[in-house]
């Protein structure tokens, strides 16, 4: 496998900027002639999509819901980080880079994340050009808040509604192409494989989710915008369908899986109520900025919150990490609340909660600050667990949230698989094992309006003339779509007694239990022993009733049951190989006294990628070599 | 609690349809409305019966793919909140709740409880956005916007297109989330360029695509997950006259 | 751009004619209520009124003209959009629910219709003298010897009948109901509203349809309880 991350030599400073030269460009007259297909129109493939059509290329782009404006970018709600400093307090580029490569514990590349914070400042500029209402101070000039974990206020904000307002800013631009018909838009159609034509990614196969029809697609391009997998774990902040099909389709078709076991939990989520639950919700993490995480400190408080004093609390991030406390990055404050329950001290039913508490808060500033503040937050609150965090604390817990790991991509967001790119989460590449707040959104925006668009072109310079044209009636495309029909017959064949649903929240326990928050080598080693076993009562007892040819959500979801069941072994195999602890991935092998993640430089400074090799086959795992001159390795504290 | 609820059946766009009744018992108070659906279906399944089928996918309130009219109300009996976001604790234990997809011309049924909303998608392609090309954008801070006027547009920018203003129309009409989307730009600096044409081709787009026509009931607004209020309707109005009548803005 | 024709022809441009000649249709029933409030202050007054507006013809007919076609437009077009808005919606509700719209403003259709019956039945009476010809014929001669018709008289002759006073209380009610949503839909419509003004419009709209209905009902009850009663002479 070839792993050549094309990182342009020189100081980092000036890479992108050198590397924007040194690529070719494609003609003006000749951009029509290539065809983009762009799966997922989130924030990354939307703007994406819309940049590429500017540009005068032909885009295709699909998508499985019923708008583009559905993705579920929509549903970040702190904001965007930018190195503007706007706020004078010191940022910069290189203090965005400095803080992200911190942030993901060292496990990044430096260049793409040095791209990463010099884009940061024109996608404000782009978002604010389209009208994204972002917050405003009374004289006019944008707001910002400090966000995550930064010592800076960078955080660029709508209300508590910041990837909505950016997701339909990226969907009114690609609206216009639309409308322009530069853009063809699929919606309701779902990516199920990728046709490899002589070695380059020439096509895809899609479903029609609403007639059933299985239909070919050919380009010069493939761009995977796809998203993230944290629904490997059933309960999680994503959205219902956020799947790793198309990711995991690729894989299998011979791109490299960068860093699966790269997930982070995000500390503040509404805890799990019971068996009916389908989803975990995500509070705001800048509810941190003002209230405290705290549990009680013996192990069998029954008294309601109010009733504790303050003697009798255990301010435990504040306690153990004095000079960040409450704003604590969020690998750390995950952990901390799961040490805090596995030692008897959680709240709430099952304990598997901590508060957040804001009546110091609201006294320090007053309930109608407060309000004005978090109100919409505090209201989603009380809808979902009817109780006023006015009144009494919120309870709140970790839940699976994003994916740092991805498909591996080189600099030019190109996987392993020439002419497929990989943008936003679904790709590995800009935020190691630990992402920061309120980056997601920058990097889903920095790779679709930025980067592909100038990468995209050298490809078609440097694979344009030579290529034989191939259309959907190659060969290739036949094959593959009697794989695609064939899963499917296989699916709605099984016939047994099982709803796909109940396997995926199986499969979710498991990875929650073994490869969630913390994981150590005796789990993994029994997930890896446990996840065929599910996999073959899957293929046993699924049953899908109805018809592939008519919208089936049950089929649906069997199949992306069925993929991430696959996935699920490959994330743990990751896990079990890598021996330390960094980030989101904590090996409790490998921690310090104190219990802090303790990284091992010396043999894991490296990106692991995996190789499918077959059906019923072990992936190979490649490494690419993380070098570091200029964010030196050091042991993150936060204390 | 165990509730029944009356829902509606179709198999395909073509397909006639009816209301079926099913029992749903021991759901969780605690449950949200779709995760009581989610159990009906379980069950549907287990007994080798087609599940419902339904639009829903973020479940916080946001994306507004989940729809339903529920007992005659879009999104159900709790103002401000999707379905998602509806619990059953908001029903009283043995009640019928009817449930039914959104009803429109605009919205053909695709199956069950699942319309098709692209309509407002081509509405928004008819001018919803302000044409800038990636890159080359001015400072962010180059033009201040009033912190009022910036307030306003995110307001109305706060629309989620789930279609509820036109299900709760007796008329089907989409002019709330047509309003919404001119109000967004109409706020900004950034939309003055482009707002005669927009507004006009926004409204021929509506019409063209078959929703009703606005007769001032505000139904719309009490209806909105998100609270956009109707005024916003009357600066749809003004632009439009402005722009039609008086021949354009400026 | 769009042209006037076209902008006129949308969903929006027709409701904004609907809106205008409505407000134009308000002017009138003000002006036409304030001139016939006349009938309190006597057999004189009123005769005189009218004999002037008779003796205008170009302005009598070029009103009659002008009311015509703002009602026809206003008709034709309200018919045309709720045509539109039945087609919207091919199938209703199993389980219909209302949350804040008002149950006049869901009958504007039908409501208009009946005022539309009422104004032909009004005219019927008063104006072309086809159901009370003997009381359209009455004159009043006045001290030169000309004479003028009585006006007055026929009304009261009119309003003393109670199911003739009841068509018209009846009517003034539809109106109210009609006016009670139309006023202030008028300035939702015309893009006026605001969200600072919308209370304000929506109190102009209940004030304005409260005097508008108390005004016109004001007659045939006075004329009923005895109030106003047939002059001298007249039997």
């Amino acid at each position: 496998m070839n792993l050549d991350s094309k990182i342009p030599s020189g100081p980092v400073q000036d890479a992108w900027d050198k590397h924007k030269f040194d690529m070719k460009l494609v003609n003006p007259a000749n951009k029509r002639k290539f065809k983009v297909l762009m799966v997922g129109t989130g924030l990354a493939g939307g703007s994406a999509a819309a940049s590429l059509a500017e540009l005068g290329y032909e885009v295709d782009a699909f998508c499985f819901q019923d708008s583009p404006r559905r993705a579920h970018s929509i549903a970040a709600q702190g904001g965007i980080n930018a190195a503007k400093n706007y706020q004078n307090d010191g940022d910069s580029v290189w203090r965005l880079f400095y803080d992200t490569v911190k942030g993901g514990d060292f496990r990044s590349r430096e260049a793409n994340v040095y791209r990463l914070a010099q884009v940061s400042a024109n996608i404000i500029d782009q978002c604010v050009a389209q009208g994204v209402p972002f917050a405003r101070e009374y004289g006019g000039q944008l707001a910002n808040r400090s966000f995550g974990g930064a010592q800076v206020s960078r955080t660029f904000y709508a209300r508590g509604q910041t990837g909505q307002q950016l997701l339909l800013g990226c969907y009114a631009g690609l609206a216009r192409q639309i409308d322009a018909g530069n853009v063809t838009m699929h919606t309701r159609k779902e990516m199920l494989d990728v046709v490899v034509v002589d070695g380059l990614a020439r096509g895809i196969l899609t479903r029609d989710l609403v007639t059933g029809k299985i239909e070919r697609w050919a380009g010069d391009a493939v761009v995977l915008a796809t998203g993230g997998y944290a629904n490997v774990f059933h309960l999680s902040t994503n959205a219902i369908g956020c799947n790793v099909t198309a990711a995991f389709r690729a894989y299998k078709r011979g791109a490299g899986f960068a860093n699966p076991c790269y997930t982070q939990i995000h500390p503040t989520c509404i805890p799990v109520h019971g068996e009916q639950q389908s989803k975990l919700t995500l509070m705001s993490e800048s509810l941190r900025n003002d209230g405290r995480v705290w549990v009680p400190k013996a192990t069998d408080e029954t008294r309601p919150p109010g009733d504790i004093p303050e003697h009798e609390r255990d301010y435990y991030l504040e306690r153990k990490y004095p000079s960040f406390g409450n704003l604590s990055p969020r690998d750390i404050a995950s952990r901390s609340a799961k040490e805090a329950c596995d030692e008897g001290r959680g709240v709430g039913p099952g304990k598997r909660g901590v508060y957040l508490d804001f009546r110091d808060a609201i006294a320090r500033v007053g309930e109608d600050t407060i309000r004005e503040r978090y109100g919409n937050l505090f209201d989603m609150y009380e809808r979902i667990t009817d109780e006023s965090p006015y009144k009494v604390p919120m309870r709140i817990y970790p839940a699976p949230h994003y994916t740092m790991g991805g498909l591996w991509v080189d600099y030019n967001l190109q996987s392993t698989i020439p002419g497929l790119h990989v943008i936003g989460e679904a790709n590995f590449s800009d935020h190691g094992a630990n992402r920061l707040g309120a980056s997601a959104l920058m990097q889903g925006l920095a790779d679709g309006y930025f980067v592909l668009p100038a990468t995209i072109g050298h490809y078609f310079a440097t694979h344009g003339p030579d290529k034989q044209p191939v259309d959907t009636d190659h060969p290739d495309f036949a094959r593959v779509e009697d794989d695609v029909r064939g899963r499917i017959k296989k699916l709605m064949g099984v016939n047994g007694t099982r709803s796909p649903a109940s396997f995926h929240r199986e499969l979710g326990r498991l990875m929650w239990d073994k490869c969630g928050m913390a994981r150590n080598a005796r789990g993994l080693t029994e997930a890896l022993q446990r996840i065929p076993e599910l996999r073959e009562e899957f293929w046993h007892d699924v049953r899908v009733l109805g018809s592939g040819e008519s919208l089936n959500m049950m089929l649906e979801e069997a199949g992306r049951v069925a993929d991430f069941m696959e996935f699920a072994e490959i994330m743990c195999r990751d896990a079990l190989t890598r021996e330390e602890s960094c980030g989101g991935h904590f090996r409790e092998e490998h921690q310090t006294e104190d219990g802090e993640a303790l990284r091992n430089d010396a043999d894991f400074t490296h990106v692991a990628v995996w190789e499918h090799t077959g059906e019923d086959s072990t992936p190979n795992r490649h490494t690419e070599a993380l070098d570091f001159p200029n964010v030196h390795l050091a042991t993150r504290s936060y204390k | 609690m165990n509730i029944t609820v009356r829902v509606w059946r179709q198999e395909g766009p073509a397909a006639t349809g009816h209301l079926e009744t099913i029992e749903a018992t021991d759901v969780s108070a605690d449950s949200s409305f779709l995760e009581m659906l989610d159990l009906v279906n379980e069950r549907l399944i287990s007994a080798g019966r087609e599940p419902i089928a339904f639009d829903h996918d973020c479940r916080e309130g946001i994306c507004g793919m989940c729809s339903l009219v529920i007992d005659g109300v879009p999104h159900g009996p709790r103002r401000a909140t999707t379905t998602c976001q509806l619990h059953m604790r908001s029903f009283t234990d043995g009640a019928t709740i009817t449930i039914e997809p959104f009803r429109a011309k605009a919205f053909g049924v695709l199956r069950d409880l699942v319309v098709d909303r692209s309509g407002f998608d081509r509405i928004i392609q008819a001018g919803g956005y302000a044409s800038v090309n990636t890159g080359g954008a001015p400072d962010a801070n180059a033009i201040p916007i009033g912190k009022g006027e910036a307030d306003l547009a995110m307001d109305a920018a706060a629309c989620i297109g789930c279609g509820a203003c036109v299900a709760a129309c007796p008329n089907a009409s989409a002019m709330l989330f047509t309003a919404a989307k001119v109000a967004h730009y109409g706020h900004l600096p950034q939309g003055e360029p482009e707002r005669d044409r927009r507004v006009t081709r926004m409204v021929e787009t509506m019409d063209a695509e078959g929703f009703g026509n606005c007769r001032n009931y505000y139904e719309c607004e009490a209806a909105c997950p998100k609270e956009i209020p109707v005024d916003f309707i009357a600066e749809l109005n003004r632009d439009f006259r402005r722009a039609t009548v008086q021949g354009g803005s400026r | 751009m769009t042209s006037l024709s076209h902008g006129l022809g949308s969903s929006v441009g027709r409701k904004l004619v609907v809106a205008v000649t409505g407000l134009a249709l308000l002017g009138f029933v003000l002006g036409h209520m304030v001139g016939n409030l006349q009938l309190f202050l006597g057999q004189d007054a009123l005769n005189g009124y009218a004999a002037l507006i008779k003796s205008k013809p170009a302005l009598l007919w070029g009103a009659r003209l002008g009311l015509l076609a703002f009602v026809g437009a206003h008709v034709v077009l309200a018919l045309e959009l709720a045509a539109e808005n039945k087609a919207a919606r091919p199938h209703g509700y199993a389980a219909p629910g209302r949350i804040q719209s008002t149950p006049n403003a869901r009958s504007m259709t039908l409501t208009g219709l009946m005022i539309l019956a009422f104004v032909i039945y009004h005219l019927a009476h008063l104006t072309w003298g086809v159901t009370h010809p003997a009381d359209h014929a009455l004159v009043q001669t006045l001290a030169d010897g000309t004479t003028r018709p009585d006006v007055f008289s026929a009304v009261v002759l009119g309003f003393q009948d109670p199911l003739v006073a009841g068509a018209y209380l009846v009517a003034m009610l539809l109106l109210g109901l009609h006016i009670g949503h139309g006023i202030q839909s008028v300035f939702q419509s015309l893009g006026l509203t605001t969200s600072s003004s919308r209370g304000t419009f929506a109190k102009l709209g209940a004030g304005l349809t409260w005097l508008i209905v108390i005004g016109n009902c004001a007659m045939p009850v006075a004329v009923l309880a005895g109030v106003i009663t047939l002059p001298e002479g007249v039997a």
